[in-house]
């Protein structure tokens, strides 16, 4: 047997398997990215702007907030600010994924990267954890498989949302998607008590931080929690090694 | 009204900015290897991104001008049940619908 890190494996296989361990998350983006360009409609935009948007930025968080502030006659460099803060914790994704995928070059780096949301970024990394043993070439290719079903699905019912929006009562309340969308991301981590704690202190730091300006409360309080995983994960390994 | 040239403006440098964000580690780092601490540290990212994320939506939602609703709060919370013992797909369906019925309950009261 060579070094599993060399050998080619399946990247089809994989890239397909991706595609379908995504495949829930498809009844997250359409209400949400449908609800993008309902609203962005609303805002008074057109149809080849709400495009533009969601195709170059792919992050609906932040879109939401750079729609919401400039409706709100600030400044651009104060929207641009915040909702590029939204978007800090995608750094986080991108170190976190070098260990999986740093080794592909970089052509597929840079597309990777464009193609980084929440929901494959989730998926992908529990696949590689759960099976260290897939090769390099399946890990890109589960990855990709990932993304590709998101991100059409992004486009085109931010397209739906644009030109029928009208037709979509503001009582459906799209946007209950976006928390049941990352709680169905989160329940599936905890897979041990360091993860639980993770958890734990990752909703207490938020609610601690909510105050903070600029959306930073969200960046505080995931490196607090990302902290506190790791030193309960070392503590419990030394008591281990005690026992 | 949104201004034309202050949509483009920042519709464009967002793009790049988020770009930038998403390509940093994996595009400049490459393969190099990472020191032991920090891979520990990284193992931990989406459990802790996600609820804190999710924490002030639930909480104080925009949709309702930052006013706790009950309703969202249960929602999440019978999502989150059914995240842990059933599956992601039981997650979203049971979170919505539980969203919907109570919202549907709170209509005939």
């Amino acid at each position: 047997m060579t070094d599993p890190g060399l050998s080619r494996g399946q990247p089809g296989r994989a890239f397909w398997r991706g595609y379908r361990d995504c495949a829930p998350f498809t009844l997250i983006v359409v209400p949400f990215s449908m609800l993008f360009g309902v609203v962005a409609r609303d805002a008074g935009l057109d149809v080849l702007q709400t495009m533009s948007m969601a195709v170059l930025v792919i992050a609906g968080a932040s879109q939401f907030t750079a729609l919401a502030l400039l409706q709100d006659q600030a400044p651009v460099l104060v929207a641009l600010a915040a909702a590029l803060v939204v978007n800090l914790r995608m750094a986080m994704y991108s170190a976190a994924l070098v260990p999986h995928l740093g080794h592909a070059p970089l052509g597929m780096r840079a597309l990777m990267a464009y193609l980084m949301v929440d929901q494959a970024f989730a998926v992908a990394v529990r696949t590689y954890e759960d099976e260290p043993q897939m090769s390099r070439a399946e890990k890109v290719g589960y990855y990709m498989g990932c993304m590709m079903l998101i991100c059409p699905f992004w486009y085109a019912f931010t397209l739906v949302g644009a030109l029928v929006g009208n037709l979509i009562p503001a009582s459906l309340e799209l946007d209950f998607a976006a928390p049941v969308c990352f709680i169905a991301l989160s329940a599936p981590l905890l897979r041990s008590a360091a993860h639980m704690v993770a958890a734990c202190v990752s909703v207490a730091a938020a609610i601690l931080f909510h105050a903070l300006p600029w959306n930073l409360g969200l960046f505080a309080a995931a490196l607090t929690a990302m902290v506190a995983g790791a030193q309960t994960e070392l503590w419990l390994r030394r008591r281990r090694a005690a026992a | 009204m949104i201004d034309t040239g202050d949509f483009w403006l920042l519709t464009i440098l967002l793009g790049i900015g988020t770009f930038l964000i998403r390509f940093s580690f994996l595009g400049f780092l490459g393969g190099r290897e990472l020191p032991e601490w920090l891979l520990l540290h990284l193992r931990y990212v989406g459990i802790s991104v996600f609820p804190a994320l999710v924490t002030p939506m639930l909480l104080w939602p925009a949709a309702t001008g930052g006013e706790t609703d009950w309703i969202r709060v249960a929602a999440g919370a019978i999502a989150f049940v059914a995240g842990m013992r059933i599956s992601v797909i039981g997650a979203i369906l049971s979170g919505m619908g539980a969203f919907y019925g109570l919202r549907a309950i709170e209509s005939l009261l």
